[in-house]
C-alpha cells in the first residue's frame, strides 16, 4: 500500500507515546509534512500539553502507565478540546485496539506502518474521515458477527451488509480507493459506510459487543 | 515469644482482620496459638494460658488445640515473618523435653494439691501428648525423609527423639488400658485394638502431615522453577537469537524482517498463545503460517482472521493452499506486503490472499506458476471447496479460496 504522500501540510500533530526513541522516530518522520507542535510521555503530561498546544490530529500510544490512551482522551475531552485522536500501537491485542476506539480515537494503525501511509492516516483524521487498519476491520468483524442474538438497537446493533462488505475488503488488504471500484461506489461513500461502522463501534451497546469485549478483558 | 506476639498483634490493627492459621514463625507446639491470637488480635500467651487451663479443667483445651491444629492451615512459608525468628523458635529436642518436663511437673503439683480430674485419663493423655510434641518437633526436618519406616529400614535417620516419642505414645496406651480396670474386666479385646490404632495414628500423623506439606512445598516450588526455566528457555532461542542475528546482518530489510517476526512471536507469547497450543485451531495455524512466510521471504504478511474453526484435516488442506498462495505472492509479486485475510463463516471457510505487487495476465502464465496455482487450486477442489486466481499486470495478485463446512 504505497500511499500517495497527499500534502499535510499544516496539519498539527501532537505525539503522545511513553517510549521517547519511538516519539522521536515519529516525530522525524512526520515533521518533513506535518507541525510537530508538541510530545509528551505520560498521560499526565499529554493532557496539558494537548490543551495548551490544541493540535489538529493527536497520535496517541495504547499502552502507556496510569490510564493509557483512554486516560488521554478522557482527559482532553474533558477539558473541551476538539482534537481528533489518531491511536497508534504495538499491542495487536483486540481489548486494547476496541478500547481505544471506544474511548474515542478515530482510527487505529498499527506503529510497523510505513510513513508515507501514517502521513495519510493523519491527513484522514484531520480531515474528519476514520482510519480503518485491516486489523482493526478484522476485529470489527469479528465482534458484529452475523450469526449472534437478538440486537437491542438494530440501528446500533447491527452492521449493514454494505457495511460488512465494505469492512471485509478492507481486511483484505484493499485501499478504501480499491474498495470504491470493487463495490462500484465512490470513495466518499467507502468513507461514509466506515465512519458508520465506527460511530456504531463506539455507541454500540448490544450485549455480543460486551461480551466479546469482556472475553478479551475490556470495559 | 510474648514480644513477638506484641509486635504481630499490633500489626493486624488497622487492616482486615488476618485469616486465621498456625503461625510459622511464634510456636510452642504448633502454632496454634499464636494463629489464634493473631487472628483474634489478643496475646498469644493469653490464649496458651486458656489452653492450659481448659486441659486442665476437663482435658477440653487439648481437644480444642488438636482440632485446630489439623484444620488450621500453616501459614504460608514466604510470608512476612522473618526467616530468622522461625528458626529460633522451632523447637529443638532439648525444649520440646524441656516443655514436657515443665508440663509434667505442672500435673504433678496439681495432682498432689489436689485439683485434678481423673487418674485414669490424665496420664495417658499427658503421656501420648508429650510423645505426639516430641515426633511434631523432630518430623519434617530431614528433606527427604518420606515415612518413618523408609526411614528405620533405610538407617538413615532414626534418632533418640523417634524412639522417646514412639515410646511415650506406646506407654500412654498401655496406661490407658491398665487404667481403665473396669474396661479391661470386660475383657473387650476390640478397645485394645481401638487404643492400638489411636497410638499408631498418632505416631504417624506428624509424619503423614509433614509429607503431604513437603509435598505442596515442592510442587510449587517446581511449578515456578519450570516456567522460569521455560521462559529464559523461550527467550534465548529466540529474542536473544534474534538480537544476535540483528547486529550480524547487513541487510537492513533482512533486520527489519527478523525484528518483525521475532515481535510476532514474543506478542504470541505473552499474550498466552503458548506455542504447544498452536496449531489446535484455524486461527494459530493460519498465525504460524504468517510468521514462517514472513521469516523466510522477508515480507510483511498481515494476517487477520475472524472467528475460529477446529483444525480439521480440511481446514489444514486450506491451510496450506493459504500458505502456498502467500508464498507465492511473497515470491513473485515484487510487493513488500501480502494481506491474507480468512473468515469462518457457519456455512463456509474464505480465505483472501492479496498482494499489491506486479500482477500478471492469468491467460499467459509461465508454465511454474500455472503449476502453483493449480497445486493451489487442486488441493481445494480435492477437498470440495474452490480457488481462483485473479491477477492483471500492475494490478496486484488476489487468490480467493472457499472451502464449505460441513453441516453438523
Amino acid at each position: 500500500m504505497t500511499a500517495p504522500s497527499r500534502a499535510a501540510t499544516g496539519v498539527s500533530v501532537f505525539v503522545v507515546d511513553d517510549h521517547e526513541l519511538f516519539r522521536s522516530g515519529v516525530r522525524s518522520e512526520l515533521s518533513r509534512t506535518c507541525r510537530i507542535v508538541g510530545d509528551a510521555g505520560t498521560v499526565e503530561e499529554a493532557v496539558a500539553g494537548i490543551v495548551r498546544a490544541d493540535p489538529d490530529v493527536v497520535l496517541l500510544d495504547v499502552h502507556m502507565p496510569a490510564g493509557g490512551g483512554r486516560g488521554v482522551i478522557e482527559g482532553v475531552r474533558a477539558a473541551g478540546s476538539k482534537a481528533q485522536f489518531l491511536a497508534l500501537s504495538v499491542s495487536d491485542a483486540a481489548e486494547d485496539v476496541i478500547g481505544i476506539i471506544r474511548a474515542g480515537a478515530r482510527g487505529y494503525v498499527t506503529k510497523s506502518i510505513s510513513a508515507d501511509e501514517l502521513v495519510a492516516a493523519v491527513q484522514r483524521v484531520h480531515d474528519g474521515d476514520v482510519v480503518f487498519s485491516p486489523r482493526l476491520a478484522g476485529f470489527v468483524l469479528d465482534a458484529f458477527a452475523a450469526d449472534s442474538d437478538e440486537p437491542i438497537d438494530p440501528e446500533l446493533d447491527l452492521l449493514t451488509a454494505r457495511e460488512r462488505e465494505a469492512l471485509r475488503y478492507i481486511a483484505r488488504g484493499y485501499t478504501y480507493k480499491e474498495v470504491a471500484s470493487e463495490l462500484h461506489i465512490s470513495v466518499k461513500t467507502v468513507e461514509t459506510h466506515v465512519s458508520a461502522v465506527l460511530r456504531k463501534l463506539q455507541l454500540s451497546n448490544r450485549y455480543e459487543l460486551t461480551r466479546w469485549a469482556s472475553d478479551r478483558r475490556l470495559v | 515469644m510474648a514480644q513477638v506476639g506484641v509486635r504481630r498483634g499490633s500489626e493486624v490493627v488497622a487492616g482486615p482482620r488476618p485469616r486465621l492459621e498456625r503461625s510459622r514463625s511464634d510456636r510452642v507446639i504448633g502454632g496454634v496459638a499464636a494463629g489464634i491470637g493473631h487472628h483474634l488480635g489478643i496475646e498469644p500467651v493469653v490464649v496458651r494460658i486458656a489452653f492450659v487451663v481448659l486441659t486442665i479443667a476437663a482435658g477440653f483445651g487439648l481437644v480444642v488445640y488438636l482440632l485446630a491444629w489439623l484444620l488450621a492451615p500453616l501459614e504460608p512459608a514466604d510470608s512476612a515473618a522473618p526467616r530468622r525468628a522461625r528458626d529460633l523458635v522451632r523447637p529443638t529436642l532439648g525444649q520440646a523435653l524441656g516443655a514436657a518436663l515443665i508440663l509434667a511437673g505442672v500435673l504433678l503439683l496439681l495432682f498432689v494439691t489436689g485439683f485434678w480430674f481423673g487418674e485414669e485419663l490424665a496420664w495417658p493423655v499427658t503421656l501420648a501428648g508429650i510423645g505426639f510434641a516430641i515426633l511434631w518437633a523432630r518430623s519434617g526436618e530431614e528433606r527427604g525423609v518420606r515415612w518413618p519406616l523408609d526411614a528405620v529400614l533405610t538407617g538413615r535417620v532414626f534418632s533418640s527423639r523417634m524412639l522417646v516419642g514412639s515410646l511415650l505414645i506406646l506407654g500412654a496406651m498401655v496406661v490407658f488400658l491398665l487404667a481403665n480396670t473396669s474396661l479391661r474386666a470386660a475383657g473387650s479385646t476390640l478397645l485394645a485394638v481401638f487404643v492400638a490404632i489411636g497410638g499408631l495414628a498418632l505416631i504417624v500423623t506428624p509424619w503423614a502431615w509433614s509429607m503431604g506439606r513437603e509435598l505442596i512445598d515442592e510442587r510449587s516450588q517446581r511449578v515456578r522453577t519450570e516456567a522460569r526455566a521455560e521462559m529464559a528457555a523461550h527467550l534465548h532461542d529466540s529474542v536473544l537469537q534474534t538480537l544476535a542475528l540483528i547486529q550480524r546482518s547487513p541487510e537492513p530489510r533482512e533486520m527489519v524482517t527478523l525484528a518483525r517476526t521475532q515481535e510476532r512471536e514474543l506478542r504470541a507469547w505473552l499474550y498466552g498463545r503458548a506455542p504447544a497450543l498452536a496449531g489446535a485451531r484455524l486461527r494459530d495455524a493460519i498465525d504460524a503460517m504468517a510468521g514462517r512466510v514472513e521469516r523466510e521471504q522477508q515480507v510483511r504478511v498481515e494476517a487477520i482472521v475472524v472467528g475460529d474453526a477446529d483444525l480439521d484435516e480440511r481446514a489444514r488442506a486450506l491451510v496450506s493452499a493459504v500458505g502456498e498462495a502467500t508464498l507465492n505472492a511473497a515470491r513473485h509479486s515484487g510487493s513488500t506486503e501480502v494481506s491474507v485475510y480468512v473468515e469462518v463463516e457457519d456455512d463456509a471457510i474464505s480465505a483472501y490472499v492479496r498482494d499489491h505487487g506486479a500482477g500478471f495476465d492469468p491467460a499467459q502464465v509461465a508454465s511454474d506458476r500455472r503449476g502453483i496455482a493449480d497445486s493451489i487450486i487442486g488441493r481445494m477442489e480435492r477437498h470440495g471447496g474452490t480457488a481462483e486466481v485473479n491477477s492483471r499486470p500492475g494490478g496486484g495478485t488476489e487468490v480467493v479460496m472457499r472451502l464449505p463446512r460441513k453441516q453438523a
